[in-house]
């Protein structure tokens, strides 16, 4: 497997040389291969959303490396505008950024930037909208007149249409209903298994990332606290509430039941996997 | 970028000048321009200076950090003092091919760059000792006899507040999106003027829809709230006169009264200067 992303180090301090420096980022140095799919999941003002601002080059670190499929992406003659074309960023609420006039050149927007025909542009924009499950209906609509679910599809597809190999999300549930919660986290699911790009999902819910991702990276203040697959790190629940965060529900209900004295595995993080683990024992 | 203008920011620290009634640096500070357009003579200047550096003492803010503010008007400055040097007509004391230099223009030029200087600093020390709300409640009680006259101050006060407010919630805003859409290949630097006018539009389409929202939400939790503007309504902190502000008027009307024995003394700068460089000549 190849790495796409490779972290050497990074550093980013906010306000340098003010007097009022915070320091965001702190050493952080992350592998990231191809076709993963992982979670990145931190308190608030935990650093999350400022390490995937680095991934495409929208902020620049302090000190430390970035390498973009071997390639350095701070030497001086790398085309920062492929780099945003080939990682794609959802950004938190992307509904905000919505503004044309109907939804289709709103999805065109970015596939033209990449200097794309007219034609060429519609017809990826409305592959985009159609592999975000939007239907034919709301293409010539306003975006400013669809739902709240609806816009960020929108946004998404916004996205999508460059042809990322890269996509992340920024919080991509934030403000949603579990109903719009569980159909974006299914779709982004959907993309990664059938178009085979890595997805980055930042969130602090732990039952969001816990049934989707492989492999679960936690960041407090500024490091990375843990990166190992979502069971290993729930085991450490203890720790994680330390830093404000939780295991999901699930697990705290595993373990309940384990000290009432069914001897069951804890590891399990969906409620299915608790099903089957409960059924097991219990039909011994 | 934007955010580097110290010009007229608040300062935060906790000073005697900031903790003086926003009233009474209002009124400080137009005296204090008063004065400074009183002054007829070098003396009134020097009085003025040590005034000013004074209260820049007293207010904790670094010299440094106002100065760093100032550089945003040197232009104006320096137009100033081009203009006055070079364009005065008077006595001739240096020539270089048409352009000519008199005695006149050189001390009008020192006088305007000095009073200009003073003037700036002077004003920007009220915003950076005094923060927002506080500057608009001293301004809505200052100019509350208006209300005789059905002028709605309070509502005036209120936009001025909010307004200011969203200043730092914009400057965010803009970012945020300035970023979504970068992240979409936008281009906001290449191309000429045309093309990068057009290129702000996925930028200020959704800045200007934000902001509706946000004044909408605004107006929304303060109808909630029951705000109905400023008939009946009292203030959580109202502005009350402590023994400090007494003083400082005081001291205020003092340092006006000098200004004006002192400073209003006619001399014949010119002239002075002239006969001096002809004795040393």
């Amino acid at each position: 497997m190849s790495h796409q992303i490779i972290l050497d180090k990074v550093n980013y301090i906010y306000g340098a040389g003010t007097g009022r420096e915070t320091h965001a980022l702190k050493d952080i140095s992350l592998v990231i291969d191809k076709g993963e799919f992982i979670g990145i999941i931190g308190h608030t003002g935990s650093g999350k959303s400022t390490l995937v601002q680095h991934l495409n080059g929208l902020m620049r670190a302090t000190k430390g490396n970035i390498y973009y499929e071997g390639r350095d992406i701070y030497d001086r003659d790398y085309d920062m505008k492929s780099l945003r074309s080939e990682v794609g960023l959802v950004f938190q609420y992307p509904e905000h950024q919505l503004f044309e006039v109907d939804v289709l050149s709103d999805v065109c927007y970015g596939p033209k930037n990449l200097g794309l025909s007219k034609k060429e542009a519609e017809l990826r924009a409305y592959d985009a909208i159609k592999s975000v499950g939007l239907s034919d209906e709301v293409i010539l609509q306003s975006p400013f007149d669809l739902s709240g679910g609806q816009k960020r599809r929108v946004a998404i597809a916004g996205v999508l249409s460059m042809h990322p190999k890269v996509l992340i999300l920024d919080e991509p549930t934030a403000g949603l209903d579990p109903m719009g919660r569980s159909e974006i986290l299914g779709l982004i699911k959907k993309l990664q298994k059938e178009s085979g790009i890595t997805i980055i999902l930042v969130s602090h819910s732990m039952e969001d990332v816990a049934e989707y991702v492989d492999r679960l990276v936690v960041m407090n203040e500024g490091s990375i606290v843990y990166d190992d697959t979502p069971k290993a790190v729930f085991s450490h629940y203890r720790e994680l509430e330390e830093i404000g965060l939780a295991a999901p529900q699930i697990t705290y209900v595993m373990q309940s039941v384990r000290e009432a004295g069914i001897p069951v595995d804890t590891s399990a993080s969906t409620v299915e996997e608790a099903l089957t683990e409960l059924l097991r024992v219990l039909k011994k | 970028m934007i955010r580097d203008i110290t010009l007229g920011q608040y300062y935060q620290t906790d000073s005697v000048i900031h903790r003086l009634d926003p009233r009474v640096k209002l009124m400080g500070t137009v005296l204090f321009i008063i004065a400074l357009f009183l002054y007829k003579n070098p003396i009134g200047y020097i009085l003025g200076i040590l005034f000013l550096a004074l209260v820049i003492k007293l207010s904790k803010v670094p010299f440094k950090f106002m100065v760093r503010g100032m550089k945003s008007i040197l232009f104006l400055l320096l137009m100033t003092v081009i203009f006055n040097l070079f364009l005065t007509p008077g006595t001739e004391i240096l020539r270089l091919w048409r352009i000519k230099i008199t005695i006149e223009g050189l001390v009008l030029a020192v006088t305007m760059a000095v009073r200009l200087s003073m003037l700036i600093i002077g004003s920007s020390i009220m915003t950076l000792t005094t923060t927002p709300n506080n500057l608009t409640d001293g301004m809505e009680k200052l100019f509350g006899f208006l209300k005789i006259f059905r002028v709605p101050v309070h509502e005036v006060a209120m936009m001025m507040s909010i307004a200011l407010r969203f200043i730092p919630i914009l400057l965010e805003e803009t970012d945020k999106i300035m970023k979504a859409q970068l992240a979409r290949g936008a281009d906001f630097e290449s191309g000429n003027i045309i093309k990068k006018a057009r290129a702000m539009v996925p930028l200020l389409v959704p800045l200007f829809i934000s902001a509706f929202r946000r004044a909408n939400d605004l107006a929304m939790a303060m109808e909630a709230r029951c705000y109905r503007g400023g008939d009946g309504r009292t203030k959580m902190k109202p502005l009350k006169y402590k023994k400090r502000d007494y003083i400082a008027y005081i001291i205020l009307f003092a340092f006006l009264a000098a200004s004006v024995c002192l400073g209003r003394i006619t001399m014949d700068i010119p002239g002075i200067l002239m006969s001096n460089i002809g004795k040393a000549v």
